[in-house]
């Protein structure tokens, strides 16, 4: 019995050459969603990056002092206690960086994004990283 | 003089200057960042991506590293290219302790020395003791399993500093002729390594 040869192999390779060639459109590694109220009261989802802060600020000064929680997710911020001056009001009070009046500087992602860690650069795998 | 050795002198100079000009060429740099508006998680129609700094604008000054943020932050804050904050209200400095731990010494792949330097001049005690890790040394249960789910080391390493891809950053010490510091017990799996400059001063 003759086989045919194999019609599909090249869509095959033909598929799986274009997934390898469009470039995956990734976060700087460690940006942080917050979409826990956001969007459902009406703005955009918050984009956190810890690049940015890390190059003015020490891990303590937010998870020691401002009593984040190492844990994305784990946090629960308000704007209510923000303008307080709690959470991101430490800094977010038109002193030291911009005030909370500025709500599309934070508000900035991208609607539908689930809260969470995101971040290219090897930081895809099993668990929660 | 035959022409060929003419020839075959100029072609030494120039090897030679070649060599030379590219020793002292600085290492190229292949790093790249994506822009924040084809990030994925800014909306590129927001206002906010005209303004927001952009991550190359930032990083690429700093030690350049092949993961993460493509940066080594403790470096970066040793040579100076950083000042970070340390502390928002007061002037209590970060309690930096210069202690190592070495790890892992009756596993399989190369010890673990944990400098306590690079982590103090982050984080305060608090973020890790007693919570995540016991201050005891060799007490908390250290366990790559649970460092892979994000748990203990796992907490910031694969979330914010350097991933967990970058296994000989932490399993750093090769046990090829390893001894464990003295008074380090028969069997233990962790021990203390304190510094000349810390035991000096005791």
């Amino acid at each position: 019995m003759k086989r045919e040869p194999a019609r599909w192999l090249p869509l095959i390779f033909a598929f799986l050459f274009a997934i390898a060639s469009v470039p995956a459109a990734r976060a700087e590694y460690a940006d942080v969603v917050l979409n826990k109220h956001a969007e459902a009261e009406g703005v955009r989802p918050v984009v956190f990056p810890h690049w940015f802060h890390r190059v003015r600020f020490r891990c303590a000064v937010c998870h020691d002092e401002l009593g984040f929680k190492m844990r994305a997710g784990a946090n629960e911020v308000t704007m209510k206690d923000i303008v307080d001056g709690k959470f991101c009001g430490g800094c977010h009070n038109g002193d030291i960086a911009w005030s909370p009046d500025r709500c599309d500087l934070c508000h900035s992602g991208k609607p539908g994004l689930k809260s969470g860690i995101y971040g290219g650069h090897h930081s895809t795998g099993p668990g929660y990283w | 003089m035959p022409r060929a050795a003419i020839l075959r002198f100029v072609a030494q100079v120039l090897a030679c200057a070649t060599v030379a000009v590219h020793a002292q060429a600085p290492q190229p740099d292949f790093r790249q960042w994506v822009a924040i508006e084809k990030d994925g998680v800014h909306d590129p129609k927001g206002p906010a991506v005209q303004s927001l700094q952009q991550p190359r604008e930032a990083l690429q000054p700093l030690a350049p590293d092949g993961a993460g943020n493509q940066v080594r932050w403790v470096e970066a804050l040793r040579q100076g290219q950083i000042n970070p904050r340390p502390r928002l209200h007061g002037t209590q400095p970060l309690e930096v302790r210069d202690t190592e731990i070495y790890l892992n010494l009756r596993g399989g792949t190369p010890i673990v020395k944990f400098p306590h330097l690079a982590h103090t001049q982050w984080l305060a005690c608090a973020n890790c003791h007693e919570g995540l890790f016991r201050k005891e040394v060799g007490t908390s249960g250290l366990d790559m399993r649970r460092i892979l789910q994000g748990e203990q080391c796992g907490v910031c390493h694969g979330a914010v500093s350097f991933p967990l891809t970058e296994c000989n950053k932490c399993h750093n010490t090769s046990r090829i002729g390893f001894h464990a510091p003295d008074g380090t017990p028969q069997g233990a799996r962790a021990a203390l390594v304190v510094p000349p400059s810390t035991s000096a001063a005791r």
